[in-house]
């Protein structure tokens, strides 16, 4: 028996490969198995490889595997391009209708399965994809009976008789593996999972769901790869909430209509990828300086320009944290799993409102697409804080009309904040340089305070541990550090690394901006070497630590852009470079 | 007690030269909204950039004076936050039909309850003097020192070809006209949309008062028309080269967006209780397990 197995199905697009690996996926997150999939898909609609890659394991799992041990293949460019990462051992099923071959170099055993055949025999062959389930199941030992409700919820509307026949897809792929190929492979039988009930999604629906959990109410968005699923999830939620998205006609419009819905005293937000990011930096700034709350998710995407728009980087660290004209308070959160997407972007809302600041949600194509069980949410650990806003009349009487300070100089540089219609709290905003009642001002004086003011708000932004730590070593012979989805490709060369017997600790940071520097100096400081580990050409995290931080002489990085998610083993192997150079120097 | 015209003044000296065509808007703004009987916290002046830009700043009444072009899209955002608030969208030609020209049309095209007023002087006035998508061809500025070999863009008839539910041209020098222009703007369900030739006396030495008085006509001077056809209207303009003056378009019929809207609240979302029930909550956990 085995802890962990990947299993992964490839296709043209548009043949069913996602559907293939949802159902598969359903059935054993069900029997409390953790899941992490990961979809390559290119950027058209129909053709084109695709591929679904899921991990099962008795224990969390969060990085795509090394090697796959069972590849379903719907047709041979599959096998061509992955039999490569196919474990000794591994097997590969594949639809007879193709004749698949199996290269001369192929480590693994092939199995030809009549999936096409057998559903089309039961009456149509867009079941090919249950037989393939099937034949997956028989090779596992997963008993079939657990695809009969997953079954049901599919295609109860449809009917009994299609439900009917979609089990029995299922039932003849397993029989058919059972009689000609042996049935359950030893090595491919996983250990039972531990039949607890999780959540299985992917980043982008816990973004969503964190938008509602946090009380938005409105979302105004324009179309983008990888960011879509946000506003596809809250158009069909909000409306049952009194709210709404708006499609807007571009990204200006998304940015400024969230200022604007903001302004008002509703939550509201907006969320795209690089593109859409780079038009709405006007935006931001207008936010920072006229206070007014405004969080945007960026979900990351292989730039610049259109880039590799299907495809995982994290190169927009940069323009994130600097990409506006002066000087303005911002936040930079990057969550690096799907349950701190949901969290975080409840506390991202939090953060706006208290510190009357734009926050940015800094996600990547691995986390806001791939899928990963996780615990339910707790309900409990939802806390919704507005600040300094004030939407009743309580306010006193103005003296003077208009001298209500909206931009007071306060201690902490935060000021009331009201809505229009609040009685008393009338003031104008501008994005020209202001006094304390909002009116424009040039005066040299005036500038120095407001703007002082404003970028002082930070100073006293609370958020609970800015960096993950997994620090068991005093002095370790290597500290690692990434952000957001690289995380449990970190998290296994880390182990794999310790079973050599070298020292790592790890850092992921969470907090982008402001920098954590003070959590940060300490573990860089007793390292003896430090590696970012990052998806983009030019090392963007790793000139933030140095900025924020120093240790240039000890410090080099990982760097990863040709589209695909590292894998832990290239962790590992590039450490173990860095290491035995260091222990020979 | 209802607000008078006085409650909309606030202590702000506007930094317009003398003359200048949009001290009348301001004028007819706070006059419409007291004969609306709006109080300065129900109105919300939301505004772009460039001289007009500046409106919102010299109103007493909640306001945001926000980036060039995006003055529309900051409206719709306000309006929707807020439905029972009355929000004005103001700026200049450059700011609407040129640099924010995308969202006017498609603020005419997803038809929210605001009121659009655009200063329209043929001319950027903040930046010195350059050429606007208003300014006729031939039109010499510092920016077309031969003379602009650009079409002017008709924005009545765009705004009639998008679906415009509301359509206006007003004139500075009528200011009681143009009070009623906005009134019926404000009270229009959808988006209204007004024109206003207001003359730049710095740099637009060719559209000035007396040029306006000159060439502009009263559409209620023109015998039989009636703003709800909408081909009479679109010839209207066409033979009359745009310089008419009145309602030129409107349609009482259509729905406004807000009406249209599947579940769209009742209350102001800006007073929604934010916190979700724990069962509404654990529900939508449920979906993904
Ligand atoms: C993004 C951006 N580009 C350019 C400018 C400079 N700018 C300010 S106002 C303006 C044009 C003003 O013309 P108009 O909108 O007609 O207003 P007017 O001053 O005539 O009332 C320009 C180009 C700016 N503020 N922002
Ligand atoms: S420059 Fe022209 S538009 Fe600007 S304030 Fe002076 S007259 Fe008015
Ligand atoms: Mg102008």
């Amino acid at each position: 028996m085995v802890k962990r197995l990947a299993w992964k199905v490839g296709g043209q697009q548009g043949e069913g490969i996602e559907s293939t690996g949802e159902i598969f996926a359903k059935a054993l997150y069900r029997l409390g198995y953790h899941l992490y999939g990961y979809r390559h898909f290119s950027s058209r609609i129909k053709g084109g490889h695709t591929n679904n890659n899921i991990r099962v394991s008795t224990e969390k799992v969060r990085s795509i595997s090394d090697e796959i041990d069972i590849l379903i293949a719907f047709d041979q460019e599959t096998i061509d391009v992955n039999f490569d990462d196919l474990r000794q051992d591994g097997i590969i099923i594949a639809d007879a209708k193709f004749k698949p071959a199996n290269p001369n170099e192929s480590k693994a055993k092939l199995y030809a399965v009549p999936f096409t055949k057998i559903a089309a025999d039961l009456g149509t062959s867009l079941m090919k994809n249950m037989v393939a389930v099937g034949a997956s199941s028989a090779a596992m030992g997963i008993p079939l009976e657990y695809f009969h409700p997953i079954v049901e919820e599919l295609f109860g509307r449809k009917g009994e008789k299609i439900v009917e026949s979609n089990i029995r897809a299922i039932e003849q792929g397993a029989d058919y593996f059972n009689r000609e190929a042996g049935g359950r492979i030893e090595e491919l039988a996983l250990a039972p999972g531990d039949g607890r009930q999780r959540m299985y999604m992917i980043g982008n629906d816990a973004i969503a769901l964190g938008a509602i959990a946090a009380g938005v109410r409105l979302m105004s968005a324009y179309p983008i790869t990888p960011a879509s699923e946000i506003m596809e999830y809250l158009i069909e939620k909000l409306p049952k909430f009194g709210g709404t998205v708006i499609q807007t006609e571009d990204e200006m419009a998304a940015a400024t209509m969230a200022i604007g819905a903001n302004y008002s005293g509703v939550r509201a937000f907006t969320a795209s990828a690089g593109p859409g990011l780079s038009l709405m930096t006007e935006s931001i700034g207008l936010s920072g300086m006229t206070e007014t709350p405004l969080v945007i998710v960026d979900t990351q995407r292989g730039g610049p320009s259109t880039g590799l728009p299907t495809k995982q980087e994290q190169s927009d660290i940069m323009a994130m944290i600097y990409g506006t004209h002066g000087d303005i308070p911002k936040v930079v959160l990057a969550p690096s799993t799907v349950e701190e997407a949901f969290y975080d972007m409840v506390e991202a809302f939090n953060i706006a409102d208290e510190y009357q600041c734009p926050v940015i949600v800094l996600s990547d194509l691995q986390l806001s697409l791939g899928k990963q069980s996780v615990d339910p949410f707790n309900y409990d650990k939802i806390d919704i804080r507005r600040g300094k806003l004030i939407i009743d009349d309580s306010l006193p009487e103005l003296e003077k009309k208009g001298s209500f300070k909206r931009y007071e100089d306060t201690i902490d540089g935060v000021s009331p904040r009201t809505i229009p219609g609040t009685r008393n709290g009338l003031h104008h905003v501008t994005g020209v340089e202001h006094n304390e009642a909002g009116k424009p001002s040039e005066a040299a004086s005036n500038r120095k305070i407001q703007m002082d003011k404003r970028l002082r708000k930070l100073n006293s932004l609370k958020f609970d541990n800015p960096v993950h730590t997994n620090t068991k070593h005093e002095n370790p012979d290597l500290l690692l550090i990434g952000t957001g989805s690289t995380r449990g490709a970190i998290e296994e060369a880390m182990t794999k690394l310790a079973n050599d017997g070298v020292s790592v600790n790890h850092a992921h940071i969470r907090l982008l901006h402001p920098f954590p520097a003070e959590e940060m100096s300490p573990l860089i400081e007793k390292a003896r070497q430090v590696v970012v580990v990052e998806h983009n050409a030019t090392g963007q995290l790793e000139s933030l630590v140095k900025l924020n931080v120093g240790g240039r002489d000890k410090m080099s990085s990982i760097l990863k852009y040709d589209g695909n998610p590292f894998k832990p083993l290239e962790v590992y192997n590039q450490c173990k470079g860095v290491v035995y150079h260091v222990s020979h120097v | 007690m209802s607000a008078t015209f006085k409650d909309f003044r606030n202590n702000v000296k506007p930094n317009w030269c003398p003359g200048c065509g949009d001290f009348s808007v301001q004028a007819s703004i706070q006059r419409a909204a007291a004969n609306l009987s709006l109080t300065p916290e129900t109105l919300t002046i939301i505004s772009g950039i460039g001289c007009s830009g500046r409106i919102s700043g010299y109103i007493n009444a909640y306001g945001l004076h926000g980036i060039h072009g995006r003055a529309l899209p900051i409206a719709q955002g306000v309006k929707m936050g807020n439905r029972d608030m009355t929000v004005i969208a103001a700026g200049g030609d450059g700011d609407g039909f040129a640099i924010g020209l995308g969202h006017t049309i498609h603020a005419i095209r997803r038809n929210i309850d605001i009121t659009y007023i655009v200063m329209d002087n043929q001319i950027y006035g903040l930046t010195k003097g350059q050429t606007s998508p208003r300014s006729a061809e031939g039109f010499q500025t510092k920016s077309t020192p031969a003379g602009s070999i650009e079409s002017s863009l008709s924005v009545m008839q765009m705004a009639l070809t998008a679906g415009a539910t509301f359509v206006a041209q007003g004139f500075s020098s009528e200011v009681k006209d143009l009070t009623s222009l906005i009134e019926q703007g404000i009270q229009h369900k959808g988006f209204s949309l007004i024109n206003v030739f207001s003359p730049c006396v710095t740099y637009n030495k060719i559209n000035t008062y007396d040029w306006f008085k000159e060439n502009l006509i009263k559409l209620s001077e023109i015998d039989g028309y009636h703003p709800s056809n909408r081909i009479m209207a679109m010839e209207t303009l066409m033979k009359h080269n745009d310089l008419v003056m009145g309602i030129i378009y409107q349609d009482k019929e259509k729905y406004s967006y807000q009406e249209l809207l599947n579940g769209y609240s009742k209350e102001p979302l800006a007073y929604s209780r934010l916190n979700l029930g724990r069962e509404t909550f654990d529900n939508l956990v449920a979906e993904f397990m």
